[in-house]
C-alpha cells in the first residue's frame, strides 16, 4: 500500500505534542482560576515532572498558584527524593511532604510487614489527611488514560467525595473544554492535565523539553532479586523470601513508585534517546511489566477488568 | 502496511492530533472494530494480547479482539458504567484520540460528549441491517455538534457475501440522510472488523470499492482548521502578575478560541470596551509572531487594562455585540426535567454567569432533528431549543460559525452537576 503524501502546506497548525501541551496548559489555568486551594501531587516520576513543566508554561513569569506535595512512603528511592528536593528548589516553589511514616507514628495507620508487604496502599490515608489538614479542594495528578481501563473513562476534572472516593456512575459529563470544577465543602476534584497523553508522548515530551529525570530511569548497575518474574531492588525495605538471591545487573525503571512494588527492567539504555527507542519498541505495558500493585489482583482477566485493568 | 511507532520514536508527528468519536448500536461490532484497529496498527502490547488469547481459548472462540476494548457487552455483564472511554493510538502519519461512545438509545448524552471535541466521527452500520434508527440518531448528533467529517464503516460485509450492490444501497441511504441533516462531509467504507478487511489493510474482496481503508481515510482527512482567519476571540483565563520588577507587566493568559492574534494587533477588551495594542504574544519558550486556536499563550498589552477572567479580547472593529439573551439548541443531561423558568449557571468560554431558561420552545426528534412543542419541558437525553437570559453579558458567536465561541454548558448550582450542553443559534443584546 502506498501512502499519498499529505500536503505540507495544508498541514496542521500545530504538532500533536503541541496540541497536547496546549490542552494541559489550558486545564491547569482553568483549575487555578476556578478552585481556591489546589495542590500539585508530585511523585518524582516522569509524569509529574511533565506536570511541573506544564505549570511553568501555564503560570510563568508568575508563581505557581499552588504548592507541590509529595506523599512519601518512607520507602521511596533515595535518588528520587533527592531529585524532588532539588527540582522544587530550582523552581522556587513550595514543597509539602506528607509522610506515611508520620501517619504510622501518629497511630493513624498500622505499618505493614513481611516479605510481600508494601506501604503503597497506606498512602491513601496520608494523602486524605493532608488534603483535610491543608483544606485542599483540588489535587493535580499525572495519571494518563492509557495506563489502565478504568482511567479511560475517568474525566479530566474528576470529583472525589469526602472519603476520596470516585463514583464512576456519578461522573459529570465533560463537554468541549468547558470543565466543571465545582465542589461542595469536604469534596475535592482530581485534575489530570495529561489524561490524553500516552507513555510515549511523555517520553517524547521529556526529550523535546530537555527535562531532567531521576537517574533510576536510565540503565545502571543495581543489586536486584527476582520475584514473580519481576526484578526488585535489593534493599532493606523489602524482605526477601528464601531462594530470592540478589544479583547485580544493568537495569532501569519504567515507572517510579514505592520501592516495594516497583520493578526494574533489564536494560542497557543509558541515554534518553536509547530509552525512548526501547520504550517505542517494547511489547509490554508499563504497568504489566513493572507494577506489582497491578499484578497482585491478576487472578483472571475478568476480575482485572472489573478492577479496571486495561 | 502500517508499522509500529518504533520507526520515529522521538519525532513529534507533524501531521498532528485527530480526535475521533466512534459510535454504533449494540452488536454492530464496534468493540471488534476498535480492537482490530489497535491490533493492526500494532498498538497492542504482548501482555494484553496474551490475555486476550487466553480468554478466547478458554471460551473456545477464535481470537476475540473485542476483548481488547472492553465492549459494551462486557460492560453490561460486569456492571461497569456505560460511559465514554478515551483511547489513544497512532500510526506513522497521525496521532489519534478515540472517544468511544456507547451507542445505546439512552445515551444521547454520551454521544454528545464524545462528539463535542471530535474532528471526525466513525459510525458503525451492520451491512445486514443497513441504516437503522440508531444510525439516524448518531448522524443527527454529529450534524448538531458540527463534527466536520463523518466516516460510516459498513461492517460485517463478510455476512452479506461482499455484495457491492448492498454496500452501494447503504451508502446511498447514508448520503441522502446526511443531506437532510446537513452533514457536509460523509464517506462510507465497506469493512469486516472480524476479518480485518479495509480497516487498516486494504481488502481484496471489495474490488468494487476504490477508496482506501478506514485508517487511511482518517490519516488523510484535512487537518482541522481552527478558523485561523476568523475574527479573534481570546477569552482571558487568568491574569498573571510577574514576580518582582524584572518580570515586566501583567500577562493575560488564555487559549485562542478563534482567529489569530499577532503583536501590533489593535484589540478591544469586552465587555468593558477598553482598547489597547498587543505588545507581545508570549509562551515560556519565547515570543510568537502569531498564535491561532488551540494554542495556549499569554498576551502582553501596551497598557494595563482592568481585565479579569471571563473577559474576551477581540480585534478592534471585529468584535461582536454583547449577548444578554440567546437562543440555543441543547442536549439536556439532568436527572430532573428542564422547565421554563429554571435558574442555572451558564459557562461559556471562561465566563460563568447566572442564567434563566426563559422558554423551552421545542423538543427535537432524535432522528430527524425536527422540532415539536415541548409542553413538558425536556427530560434526560432530550434535545431541544431554548431561550436563555444571562446575568452578565457574553461575548459569543453562533455555534455554526465557531464551536469554541458558540458552545456553553449549564450547571445546576444546587448539585454542581453539568446538566446541559448548549449550542448558540442566535444572540441578542
Ligand atoms: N461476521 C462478522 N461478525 C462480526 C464482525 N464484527 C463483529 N462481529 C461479531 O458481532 C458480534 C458483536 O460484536 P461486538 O464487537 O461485541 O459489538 P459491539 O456491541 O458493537 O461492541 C460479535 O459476535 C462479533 O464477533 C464482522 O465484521 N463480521
Amino acid at each position: 500500500m502506498t501512502l499519498a503524501p499529505i500536503d505540507p502546506a495544508a498541514g496542521p497548525a500545530i504538532s500533536d505534542l503541541d496540541a497536547l501541551e496546549a490542552e494541559g496548559i489550558h486545564i491547569l489555568r482553568e483549575l487555578a482560576a476556578e478552585r481556591e486551594r489546589p495542590v500539585l501531587l508530585f511523585s518524582g516520576g516522569k509524569d509529574s515532572i511533565v506536570l511541573l513543566r506544564l505549570a511553568e508554561k501555564a503560570f510563568r513569569p508568575g508563581a505557581f498558584p499552588f504548592p507541590v506535595m509529595h506523599v512519601d512512603t518512607g520507602h521511596n528511592f533515595p535518588e528520587v527524593v533527592a531529585f524532588r528536593d532539588r527540582r522544587v528548589a530550582e523552581l522556587g516553589e513550595r514543597l509539602i511532604v506528607a509522610s506515611v511514616q508520620a501517619s504510622i507514628d501518629a497511630g493513624r495507620i498500622a505499618d505493614v510487614s513481611g516479605p510481600r508487604s508494601s506501604r503503597n496502599q497506606l498512602q491513601t490515608v496520608t494523602l486524605l489527611d493532608a488534603i483535610a489538614e491543608h483544606r485542599f479542594d483540588a489535587c493535580i495528578g499525572g495519571a494518563r488514560r492509557d495506563e489502565e481501563r478504568a482511567r479511560a473513562k475517568e474525566r479530566i476534572f474528576s470529583l472525589r467525595d469526602a472519603f476520596g472516593g470516585w463514583d464512576p456512575r456519578a461522573q459529570r459529563p465533560e463537554i468541549w473544554d468547558l470543565y466543571n470544577a465545582r465542589v461542595r465543602p469536604g469534596e475535592h476534584v482530581r485534575v489530570f492535565p495529561i489524561s490524553n497523553w500516552t507513555e510515549l508522548d511523555v517520553w517524547r515530551y521529556v526529550a523535546r523539553e530537555g527535562l531532567e529525570l531521576p537517574s533510576i530511569y536510565f540503565a545502571h548497575e543495581r543489586s536486584v532479586f527476582k520475584r514473580d518474574g519481576m526484578l526488585y531492588a535489593d534493599d532493606p525495605v523489602i524482605e526477601r523470601l528464601p531462594g530470592e538471591e540478589p544479583f547485580v545487573t544493568s537495569v532501569r525503571y519504567r515507572t517510579v513508585g514505592d520501592m516495594t512494588c516497583t520493578g526494574a527492567v533489564r536494560s542497557e539504555a543509558a541515554t534518553l534517546e536509547q530509552v525512548v527507542t526501547e520504550i517505542a519498541a517494547t511489547r509490554v505495558t508499563e504497568r504489566g511489566e513493572t507494577r506489582a500493585d497491578d499484578r497482585a489482583s491478576e487472578a483472571a482477566m475478568e476480575d482485572r477488568k472489573r478492577d479496571g485493568y486495561f | 502496511m502500517a508499522t509500529s511507532s518504533a520507526s520515529a520514536p522521538v519525532a513529534t508527528l507533524v501531521h498532528g492530533l485527530l480526535r475521533v468519536a466512534t459510535c454504533g448500536s449494540v452488536d454492530d461490532g464496534k468493540s471488534t472494530l476498535l480492537g482490530r484497529l489497535l491490533h493492526d496498527t500494532r498498538q497492542i502490547a504482548d501482555d494484553q494480547l496474551d490475555h486476550v488469547r487466553d480468554v478466547s481459548e478458554r471460551r473456545g472462540t477464535a481470537l476475540d479482539l473485542a476483548l481488547l476494548t472492553d465492549g459494551l457487552r462486557a460492560e453490561r455483564e460486569q456492571g461497569i458504567t456505560i460511559d465514554v472511554a478515551y483511547r489513544s493510538f497512532e500510526t506513522p502519519r497521525r496521532r489519534f484520540i478515540l472517544a468511544d461512545c456507547p451507542g445505546h438509545e439512552q445515551y444521547t448524552r454520551n454521544m454528545v460528549t464524545g462528539a463535542s471535541t471530535a474532528d471526525a466521527a466513525v459510525l458503525l452500520v451492520d451491512a445486514r441491517h443497513g441504516v437503522v434508527a440508531q444510525t439516524r440518531r448518531h448522524l443527527a448528533i454529529t450534524a448538531l455538534l458540527r463534527v466536520p467529517h463523518v466516516l460510516v464503516a459498513v461492517n460485517k460485509m463478510d455476512l452479506v457475501d461482499w455484495d457491492g450492490g448492498r454496500f452501494a444501497e447503504i451508502a446511498g441511504d447514508v448520503r441522502a440522510l446526511a443531506e437532510t441533516l446537513g452533514v457536509e462531509d460523509v464517506a462510507c467504507v465497506p469493512v469486516s472488523a472480524l476479518e480485518g478487511d479495509n480497516v487498516v489493510e486494504p481488502s481484496t474482496r471489495t474490488p468494487w470499492y476504490d477508496g482506501p481503508p478506514l485508517v487511511t481515510r482518517l490519516e488523510e482527512l484535512p487537518p482541522e482548521s481552527d478558523d485561523p482567519d476568523g475574527p479573534l476571540r481570546f477569552p482571558v483565563q487568568l491574569v498573571i502578575r510577574p514576580l518582582g520588577e524584572a518580570g515586566g507587566g501583567r500577562r493575560y493568559a488564555g487559549r485562542v478560541a478563534r482567529g489569530t492574534v499577532r503583536p501590533g494587533d489593535a484589540v478591544v477588551a469586552l465587555p468593558s470596551g477598553e482598547e489597547a495594542v498587543v505588545a507581545a504574544v508570549e509562551t515560556l519558550d519565547g515570543e510568537l509572531a502569531h498564535a491561532s486556536a488551540p494554542r495556549s499563550v499569554s498576551i502582553v498589552l501596551d497598557r494595563e487594562l482592568d481585565i479579569s477572567r471571563g473577559d474576551v479580547l477581540c480585534r478592534t472593529g471585529a468584535a461582536p455585540a454583547l449577548t444578554r439573551e440567546l437562543e440555543a439548541t441543547i442536549c439536556w443531561m439532568g436527572e430532573r426535567h428542564l422547565r421554563p423558568g429554571a435558574r442555572l449557571l451558564l459557562k461559556h468560554g471562561t465566563r460563568t454567569t447566572r442564567a434563566i431558561v426563559e422558554d423551552v420552545t421545542e423538543r427535537l426528534h432524535l432522528q430527524s432533528l425536527l422540532g415539536a412543542p415541548a409542553p413538558d419541558g425536556l427530560a434526560l437525553n432530550d434535545l431541544g431549543r431554548v431561550r436563555v437570559r444571562v446575568a452578565e453579558p457574553l461575548v459569543a458567536d453562533p455555534y455554526a460559525e465557531s464551536r469554541a465561541a458558540g458552545a456553553f454548558v449549564l450547571i445546576d448550582d444546587a448539585t454542581n452537576d453539568t446538566v446541559a450542553a448548549g449550542m448558540i443559534t442566535s444572540t441578542t443584546g
